[in-house]
């Protein structure tokens, strides 16, 4: 319950940040919402030397769209997320998956960008990003590069962050005119883990699948890019024949862990399951029915 | 391991303290500053019995650092009578029996709060919605609904 | 509905009067166990083994004295000196406080740390080191019962085996004759796991004790305050607690239900180390401490028969159950019970015979345990009856209520002589289950759920009848350590008219300010309002066994009737002093004496009171005070039916109830309000172990579900609308005709949400399935069925 010592740095602008980062190296973490790291601290899960505290940087909690991309900035809160019209009009998904992280409080203060960052496969965020086929900004005291989310989790807890850098911002492709996504997950209780999550997001022209995006959560040790289901889907009809189809392959691609929550083999039978569903749910909001 | 002196607005007042990196909201509210209103019901951010508002919206008080807090403004259950008036929403948790044992009713209480200054009337699945992030043991949520409801109507 | 015999001003029996405990808890007011601060004050936090049978090598403190304010380290060996390693459970077992040679179960007690601030203590508790030769571990209790399996109790010189006690009641030849010649039988194994009540508020205690007065003060955690200062008596008398410096505070308490009615090691652990050092000494278990280590309950292996007609009537019933009681049989029993209260299994039917038998084992598990909101294991001995039940039902393609009816003991053969030994006060089963079906539709529900099953659409219908025994106890059959059960009254009225009763029960959120004060209003009508209640403070209190069992009204409650009761014969002689008549010509009601034929000559209980003080009758002691310790002649009752409706996701077998109307009788009611929220609070813990709850070992012991990450407390958004009404069948031997109604949910809800799960899937073959019925036990029946989306 009680965290061990360390030395709390609160710096003001992201330059700062980055240069005690920099020069902390692996004895540093970053702290945004704290809702994943706080937790870790207090089971004496992870020991770092420092805290750099970037909540007090000014600027980085924007919901915009802008060059073709919808941007969230580093501190935006899922809360933030959930109440955006701009979000719940034309990106749903992304609603979806916030409404389901924790709990109401905990969304108050947990940013989406730390989602991403810890590099945690059971977190929600990830498969969501993958389905948009989102990417993300990382940013060094020597600056900024670009790194697909498909690209991003390369490990359990582990992502293409290096010490020194913050993840400062997503993108999200301005959605197509005909497209839909949707995140579905099946958890315990309300404040789980996912047993097992799946996000959907389509692109329909003229009742057949353009392209589609599909992300798993908590089926493997990194988020899972359904890429055979994706390939499978790309010009196919959107019909419950063919969701079903991908479901089967998406649920192919998982290699779950057996725990409390569920067997491997019910593991694997859930993927399918929600697979299938978001695939409606999001053909649902692809027609506009 | 150096200390910081931070400010925090508590109620309204502000308080001063001289803390260590680590110490946790909920323990700079209940130890250093002797509030034990808030209370801590589990380690892993679960039970929400910890909950305050920090800026005016509703967080798990043992999950956030006190040097997040300072130059913040925190509200706690202390926080809710004003003038000797009960907020409606004690008033409310009294008439419509929310609580049995009281422990979780402060946490639950802050979120309920939090909730009606957003919704003036909030229906029963936003309120359970709400407040699913606080557990309670004694009650089953029913009364915790209706003590809500209750506040929300008071405050029309 | 029962007429109500005073006004809401006085607010006696029937009244919804509001919590004359709220407004503290309102204002973050209470004042909890860590809530209390005593100058001086140290913090111990425990050193814990992540073994679950080990020899201990070595213990190393050095590191942990070097962290900056830790003062101490109290090891077993620290404690042996005072002969306080070992201490007596409540069933008159034995268990470690700190141990010496060996730990027993994973998150057992190895060492405490002293320091003088809580993160101190942690870092302390971090740097001990402790070295660990693993054993073999036993967490199998068939395994643990087999002849031969390893001996865990090294600690008994004479055991050879993990055989804790066989308990049986019941005619088993008799039994065995009817089973034989039974053209119907049905058998079934059920499992309930270990579960853990997990109150918001985990337990602890701030212990001080007072080297210039040799006085021991305990501000603690517990539902039985008195009880725990007479076994610190005898337990540590030896190192010179002595009863009369011994005061046991039970503060507000956040929640019991039965988990803080042990005495753990931390409590003792604590007030050694006040006694060594001479300051306060505060202990606070973290969450996870809570589960991994405090009292669990359930962990009952049961094989249960019922024998029948061809027509459903129940002739016999037969179980033999393997109790796992962790490695100390910890549970809070009365003493003669040590498989609790089971024995209530014949349940609400008339079995004409039966036979039933519990053998307690030994495993490498937390000891316990009876600690969930359990009447003493009144919840499986429901959960079996009401399961079977269904299982004969299913059998003999009887509908499920209509077996219940046919079996039900009719209302006039009470008071009830059961096979098992019960006479059971009162009860109309029948008019519960009616009013249950007639609230949530029955008939129109299984007209839905043909058409739905039709549809291939899964849905169901659970029903639970249950009967309770609850009140412990009549001195005759129980005591805990000796003590027998009664519980007490000490009223006093004021010159002024008003009254302070103190009581040796504790509530830990029933309200007994509220209701206690109520039934005083009822008898003497001085209004609620101005009655104080107190209770837990044992320099204060009258002795008493404390509140667990749903025990309060039926002992406690019956005290405070019994002593208004004496106040107002003290009073009637005042009246009749003061009005000049006789006593017999004197009417009451509540509030006043008035003369017969003249009822303008009347003295209000207030006038009365002050007269006792100012102008009593020669010969007559002044003062307007009783204490009733009260011995109850039987046990009371309580019953219900319970009504469930489920829909199972074929895709992802999740159970979604759709309603849950909920029919209690708890006799007479004090205040309606309560009881509904205790209705709703034992429903939700009803519903948790159903579908949600279970704490299990792997086979090395490691304890899986020792957080709330998976120990899963339902939110608000898992709880049903719960739906309740009740009828009113009071107790003949109450003095005011109530029952207790604390547990009754907790007891009743599993089995009819069981029910309803087995029944939406009773038409392709299945039978059972053993609680917590989760989202992949169903999904695994549903592929196994061909029938998963």
């Amino acid at each position: 319950m009680i965290p061990p010592p360390f030395d709390y740095h609160a710096p003001k602008t992201l330059p700062e940040a980055l240069e005690m980062l920099g020069r902390f190296g692996e004895e540093a973490k970053v702290l945004s919402g704290g809702q994943s790291l706080l937790p870790l601290l207090k089971l004496r899960f992870a020991q770092p030397a420092h805290l750099v505290d970037i909540g007090r940087i000014p600027g980085l909690d924007y919901i915009k769209e802008e060059g073709g991309f919808l941007r969230i900035g580093a501190l935006v809160r899922e809360a933030a997320l959930e109440a955006s019209d701009l979000v719940r009009t034309k990106y749903p998904i992304l609603v979806d998956t916030a409404a389901v992280i924790a709990d109401p409080l905990v969304r108050n203060l947990a940013t989406v960008a730390g989602n991403l960052a810890h590099g945690d496969p059971a977190n929600d965020h990830p498969a969501t990003m993958l389905a948009l086929g989102a990417e993300v900004v990382l940013t060094g005291p020597k600056g900024s590069r670009t790194v697909p989310v498909a690209q991003f989790f390369t490990g359990i807890f582990t992502t293409a962050l290096t010490p020194s850098e913050v993840l400062t911002e997503i993108r999200i492709p301005v959605p197509a005119a005909g497209s839909g996504g949707a995140y579905v997950k099946l958890e315990r209780k309300v404040g789980d883990f996912a047993t097992a999550g799946a996000a959907a997001f389509l692109v329909l022209k003229g009742g057949a699948i353009e392209r589609a995006g599909i992300g798993l959560t908590n089926l493997g040790p990194t988020p899972i890019k359904a890429a055979e289901a994706e390939k499978y889907l790309a010009g196919k009809k959107a019909d419950d024949a063919v969701f079903a189809e991908a479901g089967r392959l998406a649920a192919a691609a998982t290699n779950p862990s057996p725990d409390r929550r569920g067997a491997a083999d019910y593991k694997k039978e859930m993927a399918r399951v929600l697979t299938v569903r978001a695939l409606k749910k999001a053909a649902q909001r692809a027609g506009g029915k | 391991m150096a200390k910081h002196a931070i400010t925090v607005t508590v109620n309204g007042a502000p308080r001063k303290a001289e803390v260590e990196s680590r110490l946790l909201l909920v323990h700079l509210l209940r130890e250093e500053f002797r509030m034990t209103g808030t209370h801590i019901g589990c380690d892993t951010t679960h039970c929400g019995a910890c909950t305050v508002l920090l800026d005016g919206v509703p967080v798990k008080s043992c999950t956030v650092l006190a040097v997040q807090a300072d130059g913040r403004s925190v509200m706690t259950v202390e926080g809710l009578e004003k003038d000797g008036a009960l907020h409606p929403i004690q008033d409310g948790f009294m008439q419509e029996h929310g609580l049995q044992c009281g422990f979780c009713t402060p946490g639950m209480m802050m979120t309920g709060y939090a909730l009606l200054e957003r919704t003036k009337s909030p229906k029963e699945d936003e309120i359970r919605s709400a407040i699913s992030g606080n557990l309670c043991r004694c009650t089953g949520y029913v009364n915790i609904v209706k003590a809500v409801e209750h506040a929300a109507a008071k405050l029309r | 509905m029962a007429t109500l015999r005073t006004t809401p001003e006085v607010g006696g029996m029937g009244h919804s009067v509001k919590r004359k405990e709220d407004p503290r808890f309102i204002r973050g007011q209470g004042n909890y166990v860590d809530d209390v601060v005593l100058p001086g004050m140290l913090h111990m936090d425990i050193v814990r083994s992540p073994f679950a049978h080990a020899k201990i090598k070595k213990i190393d403190s050095t590191a942990a004295l070097k962290v900056p304010g830790v003062l101490a380290v109290i090891t077993g060996e620290t404690l042996e000196k005072y002969k306080l390693h070992w201490m007596p459970t409540l069933m008159s077992d034995t268990q470690m406080v700190l141990p010496t040679e060996k730990v027993m179960y994973q998150a057992q007690e190895v060492a405490a740390v002293i320091a003088t601030d809580r993160y101190a203590a942690a870092d302390g508790v971090a740097a001990v080191e402790v070295d660990y030769d693993p054993l073999p571990v036993l967490v199998d209790p068939w395994k643990a019962i087999e002849p031969g399996a390893q001996v865990l109790r090294t600690d008994k010189p004479d055991k050879k085996d993990n055989r804790i006690f066989h308990w049986e009641v019941g005619d088993r030849a008799a039994t065995d004759e009817v089973f034989a010649k039974a053209p119907v039988k049905v058998k079934q194994r059920i499992y309930i796991p270990r579960i853990h009540v997990a109150s918001i508020e985990t337990c602890g205690c701030v212990a001080s004790f007072d080297k210039a007065q040799g006085k021991l003060t305990v501000y603690m955690t517990t539902q039985a305050p008195h009880a725990i200062r007479t076994v610190f008596a005898l337990v540590a008398g030896h190192v010179g607690l002595s009863e009369e410096k011994i005061r046991i505070i039970s503060p507000d308490i956040g929640g019991g239900f039965g988990g803080k009615v042990p005495v753990y090691p931390g409590y003792v652990i604590a007030v050694a180390a006040s006694v060594v050092i001479g300051k306060p000494v505060k202990w606070v278990e973290d969450r996870m401490e809570n589960l991994q280590a405090d009292s669990f309950a359930r962990d009952y292996h049961i094989d249960a028969e019922l024998a029948a007609e061809k027509d459903g009537t129940i002739k016999a019933l037969r179980i033999k159950t393997l109790a796992d009681h962790g490695y100390a049989d910890a549970a809070a029993n009365p003493s003669k019970f040590p498989a609790g209260l089971f024995s209530i299994c014949t349940g609400s039917y008339d079995v004409k015979q039966a036979f039933a038998e519990v053998d307690g084992v030994y495993t490498n598990k937390p000891p316990g345990g009876i600690a969930y909101r359990c009447s003493f294991r009144v919840t499986e001995a429901v959960h079996a009856i009401e399961r079977m039940t269904d299982i004969l039902a299913q059998e003999v393609k009887i509908d499920p209520a209509e077996l219940r009816f046919k079996n039900f003991i009719p209302p006039e053969k009470f008071p009830y002589k059961s096979a098992t030994g019960w006479e059971y006060d009162s009860g109309n089963y029948a008019g519960a289950l009616k009013k249950a079906m007639d609230m949530i539709g029955y008939a129109d529900l299984r007209k839905e759920q043909a058409a739905k099953r039709a549809k291939g659409e899964l849905m169901g219908i659970g029903i639970s009848s249950f009967t309770e025994i609850v009140g412990a106890g009549p001195s005759k059959h129980f005591d805990i350590l000796g003590i027998k059960m009664f519980d007490s009254c000490e009223l006093r009225v004021h010159p002024t008219g008003k009254a302070l009763a103190r009581f040796g029960t504790k509530s830990q959120g029933q309200g007994h300010e509220t209701t206690y004060a109520q039934i005083v209003a009822e008898e003497l009508g001085i209004p609620a309002a101005h009655i104080q209640v107190e209770e837990g403070d044992t320099d204060t209190a009258p002795y008493g066994l404390g509140t667990y069992a749903s025990r309060s009204t039926p002992t406690a409650g019956a005290a405070g009737a019994i002593a208004a009761r004496k106040v107002r014969d003290k009073a009637r002689k005042i009246a009749a002093h003061l009005l000049e008549v006789n006593e017999d010509d004197l009417v009451w009601e509540p509030g006043k004496f008035s003369v017969k034929g003249a009822p303008q000559k009347a003295k209000t209980i207030q006038e009365i009171a002050l007269a006792a003080y100012t102008n009593h009758p020669q010969g007559m002691e002044a003062g307007l005070e009783a204490t009733s310790y009260y011995d109850p002649p039987n046990l009371t009752f309580p019953f219900g039916s319970y009504i469930c409706v489920v829909d199972l996701d074929r895709g992802t077998g999740e159970v979604k109830i759709r309603r849950f109307v909920a029919i209690d009788d708890c006799g007479n009611i004090i205040n309606p309000m309560i009881v509904q929220g205790q209705v709703h609070g034992g429903l939700t813990m009803g519903m948790a172990p159903a579908l949600l709850e279970e704490i299990s070992y792997d086979e090395n012991g490691n304890v899986q579900g020792g957080s709330f990450m998976d120990y899963l407390v339902p939110t608000a958004m898992e709880t049903p609308k719960w739906e309740t009404g009740h009828t009113v069948t009071p107790s003949p031997h109450h003095p005011f005709g109530a029952k207790g109604v604390g547990e009754s949910a907790t007891v009743g809800a599993p089995p009819a949400i069981a029910n309803a799960v087995v029944d939406a899937l009773a038409h392709l073959g299945v039978r059972h399935i053993d609680i917590p019925i989760t989202p992949e036990k169903v999904w695994r029946i549903l592929k196994e069925k061909g029938v998963a989306e």
